[in-house]
């Protein structure tokens, strides 16, 4: 090649002075501006979400870590270039989103930077799970905003009630990834605290699958002691209430584990330690290394633990590395982690979604790279019972090739989430919907094709709190399948699958009994008439049909089918679950759920609901009139103490 | 117009007394139905048909997984015992809307389809020991026929010879009552598998030069046809010719002709004709008549078991049939009649079947 450029007198490529002359640095938010889908603004319908989405997440990181139960005002509208609303919604293609929380408000110098400055933020270094992870979200959305429409990012924010209001509208300078205040004032505001964000940006508003509606509907599952309005751009404003009146535990920050690093990260933890021997690095900056083990580990990287940690560096950093690896240590510590808990899982559903079954299941903590993470889910199962009870009113006769449950082909959706935030793109990539199609969902009594989720009317809820949730991309859209997380997810939605199992199985036997006594009874009918017309109509037909009626009472077992019949009779043993029946709810219920369609107070009260402890729930108190059922429908505790 | 036959009503009428006499003592209501499998016929060498065993299963009426079956047969009862009292014959299908409708208040109907009544009926028929044509249920007319022989048919004299390249088409009921052989000069009877060949031997007058009938069921022979066939050969004394195809369904008609079909399996003694002789197609055809392979079908998996499952059938141990069969998965080709049009348009009828019948070139 060299050869060739010399032969020719005016050579066509540049020279390495030319070529540098034009690289230079590029900033971040250039780097963004140009690859928007990486954070999830590709097109005008997901943007509009997205920009939702971390609002949302920063208004309920914000507030839970301020110890406030999470009060969130969402407003959606579509705009005009000029201002005004636009005519037709579906034709509107630029949109406002004003998202308020009652948090503890933003300090007045951060507020720039906060909302006009990528990767600035409070959860990037530390580990602790939260819903924002790297500081991006919020100003991604507003620079999305400002590239798409020109109009800055408005927020009003205070911090108490002593405190003034100010009123902030700032722009993202994209070179150099810096805020450009354009306005700033203290202005009246009739909130004592909390922040209130306005972005502008070209969206598109439709409902349906992964709409804003379907997000808020799944936050408010995902949340139920938060509060949330949420007004819709076609003036609908709908309220998830609060079903939990507490906070969750508040997730404590760990140092990381060593086995979850990378070389690098430690050359960098190496550098900036404070401490002064290597020994003492090792342990305070670690979780879960002790001052003996620390010493261990030197020993067997084959260095002297007084060593100042800046001058490990090379072979040296490298077989310390190894040695880390190596080393022989407890699983990293759980607290940073706070599960969504069984019961706020079944308020969640329950609230949300219509059925006539519904499970949860928290399982122990475990760990991926050194990372703990809690894999939950959840069932709801079947039709709200006026609905199923629609469904089985006698129809018009049916004709040949048709059956009575066309239409009930539905597949069951799988809702996900990570770190309570819902997950609604890119389903397919998913470590949970891979999990989901995994199971063997036929063992459970629910029908499944090849690759594809259960069939019925099922929502199934899979959610994973961690430290560091691993997506797939930045635009945090799928979990990333790493074996142990997959595992944990999968042995989750068995135990769900079980008890879904149980109860469809009894389901089953009652409904057969009632089929069996019903069939009869019908078939009686027609025999009776056949024999009568073939008699040539000398029949005495009444006789008849009580006799059969008694052999059929006979066989069926008269007495003991009423008994089995009797929905009541007997414990399910299905822990946490609620069952939904016409005649009434079964299980604990969220406290301020409505009450049940019927004045069936009996089983609320039969099982007041327990002190805010929210585990464990023991299976329901046997009633007084136990039946003698057998223990097969008394499933084993799923609940196991400590690491399997 | 049909012939209503007393036993028959009072074998129907009788299901009811069955009920009414089980319900009076406390019992559950139930109906003997002789079992229609493989594991429940024989073939009796002796007669050379397949004879129906004595199993038989008990239909009961207070059995979840029977009763529903239980209403049906009653109701299908119903319905041919109108058909007795209103001296009408009908269809399977008409059976099946007769008895259709929704029980009840529910939202459940009778039948849900005619494979469903359909077996009803068969079970009727071997339960009651009575023929379907006794029931006055036909199947459609799916035969035709050509030749000497003259047939009365309600009143009108039909002469096969008279009929054009067209033919008679065959009534699903030829008992006597229904239709008489008023004359028959013929010396024997071809039946032929498929609808082409036999237009092509009618078309060619084949059976004149021959002075044979032409019959033909257009795939498996409906019961018309196969009963037609019998008669002729007992009341004629008629010899019967086979030909079909050569594949293992081929070789499943012509055993249906001869030894009666394993579902039918109590109409075989009156049906089954043990001294038919299959002409053709046989897997040394190929050879003996210089068929190009080319003109041959790969065996398929399906035609490979089903050949296997023929070689198994006590009917088919003659040594000759063990021979042509393994012959035929030996070459691992099956041929249609049709293939013989490779070599002319009318080798059929002026080199193929004469050479047959001269050579005497079949299989018993």
């Amino acid at each position: 090649m060299a050869t060739k450029t010399t032969e020719k007198k005016a050579p066509r490529g540049k020279s390495a002075d030319e070529m540098g002359k034009l690289q230079r640095e590029i900033s971040v938010s250039e780097f963004f501006t140009k690859n928007r889908h990486l954070l999830g603004f590709d097109n005008p319908r997901k943007a509009l979400l997205t920009a939702v989405k971390e609002a949302v997440d920063n208004a309920l990181d914000a507030s839970e870590e301020a110890g406030l139960l999470p009060d969130i005002a969402v407003k959606l509208e579509a705009v005009t270039s000029d201002g005004h609303p636009a005519p037709v919604l579906s034709q509107a293609t630029r949109f406002r989103v004003t998202v308020v929380d009652h948090g503890p408000g933003i300090v007045r110098d951060q507020i720039p930077k906060i909302f006009a400055k990528l990767l600035y933020g409070s959860k990037f270094h530390r580990l602790r799970m939260s819903r924002g992870q790297q500081g991006i979200g919020i100003s991604a959305a507003g620079m999305y905003g400002q590239l798409t429409t020109g109009k800055p990012v408005k927020i009003i924010s205070r911090t108490g009630e002593k405190q003034p209001a100010h009123y902030f509208e700032v722009q993202i300078d994209t070179k150099k990834n810096e805020p450009l205040v354009l306005e700033k004032k203290q202005i009246e505001w009739e909130r004592h605290r909390g922040t209130q964000v306005t972005i502008e940006l070209e969206g598109k508003y439709q409902k349906g699958r992964a709409s804003v509606d379907e997000y808020m509907e799944l936050s408010a599952i995902s949340n139920p002691h938060a509060n949330f309005t949420y007004d819709s751009p076609d003036g609908e404003t709908k309220v998830y209430s609060r079903t939990i009146h507490e906070l969750p535990e508040p997730p404590k920050e760990i140092k990381p584990h060593p086995y979850g690093i990378e070389l690098g990260m430690m050359l960098k933890m190496l550098q900036d330690t404070k401490s002064h021997w290597l020994s003492g690095f090792l342990s305070t900056d670690f979780s879960r290394v002790s001052g003996p083990a620390a010493e261990e580990i030197c020993k067997a990287a084959g260095l002297n633990p007084r060593k100042r940690p800046r001058d490990v560096v090379g072979a040296e950093a490298e077989k310390l590395f190894k040695a880390l690896q190596a080393a022989k240590l407890m699983a990293p510590p759980t607290n940073c982690l706070s599960p969504i808990g069984e019961r706020a899982i079944l308020a969640g559903l329950y609230k949300q979604i219509k059925g006539e079954f519904y499970t949860a299941v928290t399982r122990p903590p475990a760990v991926y790279r050194g990372n703990p993470f809690v894999i939950e889910a959840g069932l709801a199962f079947g039709k709200a019972p006026e609905q199923a009870h629609l469904a089985a009113a006698p129809k018009l006769p049916l004709a040949e090739g048709e059956t009575h449950d066309e239409g009930d082909d539905e597949l069951a959706s799988v809702i996900r989430f990570a770190n309570r935030v819902p997950l609604v793109y890119q389903q397919s990539a998913c470590a949970t919907f891979k999990a989901v199609l995994d199971t063997t969902w036929r063992n459970y009594g629910v029908t499944q094709s090849r690759g594809a989720p259960p069939a019925g009317p099922m929502a199934i809820f899979v959610h994973m709190a961690s430290v560091w949730v691993p997506f797939t991309s930045e635009s945090k859209e799928a979990i990333a399948d790493y074996d142990e997380i997959r595992k944990e997810i999968t042995l989750a939605l068995r135990e769900c699958g079980r008890r879904l199992g149980v109860f469809l199985k009894r389901r089953e036997r009652a409904h057969l009994e009632n089929k069996r006594r019903n069939i009869f009874e019908l078939y009686i009918e027609e025999v009776v008439a056949a024999c009568k017309r073939l008699k040539g109509g000398k029949l005495a037909e009444a006789k008849l049909k009580s006799q059969l009626t008694e052999i059929a009472k006979k066989i069926t077992g008269g007495q003991k089918t009423d008994e089995l019949l009797d929905k009541k009779a007997g414990p399910h043993g299905l822990p946490d679950s609620i069952i939904v029946t016409a005649e009434g709810v079964e299980g604990e219920l969220p406290a301020d759920a409505p009450p049940a369609p019927e004045p069936a107070p009996a089983p609320a009260a039969e099982a007041p609901a327990p002190e805010p402890a929210p585990r464990p729930m023991a299976p329901k108190k046997p009633k007084a009139k136990t039946k003698a059922k057998p223990a097969k429908a008394q499933k084993p505790q799923p609940k196991k103490k400590g690491k399997r | 117009m049909a012939k209503t036959n007393p036993a028959v009503e009072k074998k129907l009428v009788g299901l009811a007394d069955l009920v009414i006499e089980a319900a009076a003592r406390k019992k559950d209501p139930s109906i003997a139905i002789p079992v229609r499998s493989l594991s429940n016929v024989s073939f009796n060498e002796k007669k050379g048909f397949i004879e129906m065993g004595k199993n038989k299963q008990l239909r009961t009426f207070f059995n979840v997984g029977m009763a529903k079956k239980f209403m049906q047969t009653m109701l299908v009862a119903d319905a041919l015992n109108e058909l007795q009292k209103g001296d009408l014959t009908t269809s399977l299908r008409e059976i099946y809307y007769r008895t259709k409708h929704t029980i009840g208040d529910s939202h459940e109907n009778t039948f849900d389809d005619q494979a469903e009544s359909d077996p009803v009926i068969e079970d009727l028929e071997v339960g009651l020991a009575a023929l379907r044509e006794e029931f006055h249920v036909r199947a459609e007319n799916a035969g035709t026929i050509v030749g000497p022989v003259v047939f009365e048919d309600d009143g009108d004299r039909v002469d096969c010879a008279k009929l054009g390249k067209g033919g008679y088409s065959v009534p699903s009921i030829v008992e006597d009552e229904y239709l008489q052989i008023k004359k028959c000069t013929a010396d024997f009877v071809l039946l032929i598998e498929k609808g082409t060949q036999w237009n092509r031997l009618s078309e060619d007058k084949f059976w004149r030069k021959y002075n044979c009938i032409l019959l033909t069921g257009n795939g498996q022979p409906p019961r018309g046809v196969r009963r037609l066939a019998r008669r002729l050969h007992e009341e004629k004394k008629l010899p019967v010719y086979v030909l079909v195809d050569n594949d293992p369904w081929g070789y499943y008609i012509y055993s249906v002709v001869k030894q009666g079909s394993i579902n039918l399996a109590f109409e075989s003694q009156r049906m089954a004709i043990p001294a038919a002789r299959f002409v053709g197609l046989s897997s040394a055809d190929p050879e003996s008549y210089d068929l190009p392979r080319n003109v041959g079908i790969k065996l398929n998996d399906k035609d490979i078991a089903r050949a296997k499952e023929l070689m198994n059938y006590p009917w088919f141990q003659k040594k000759h049939w063990q021979v042509e069969i393994k012959r035929m998965l030996g070459s691992g080709l099956k041929f249609e009649l049709d293939a013989l049009a490779n070599k002319d348009f009318q080798y059929l009828t002026k080199q193929y079947l004469p050479r047959k019948l001269k050579e005497k070139d079949w299989l018993d």
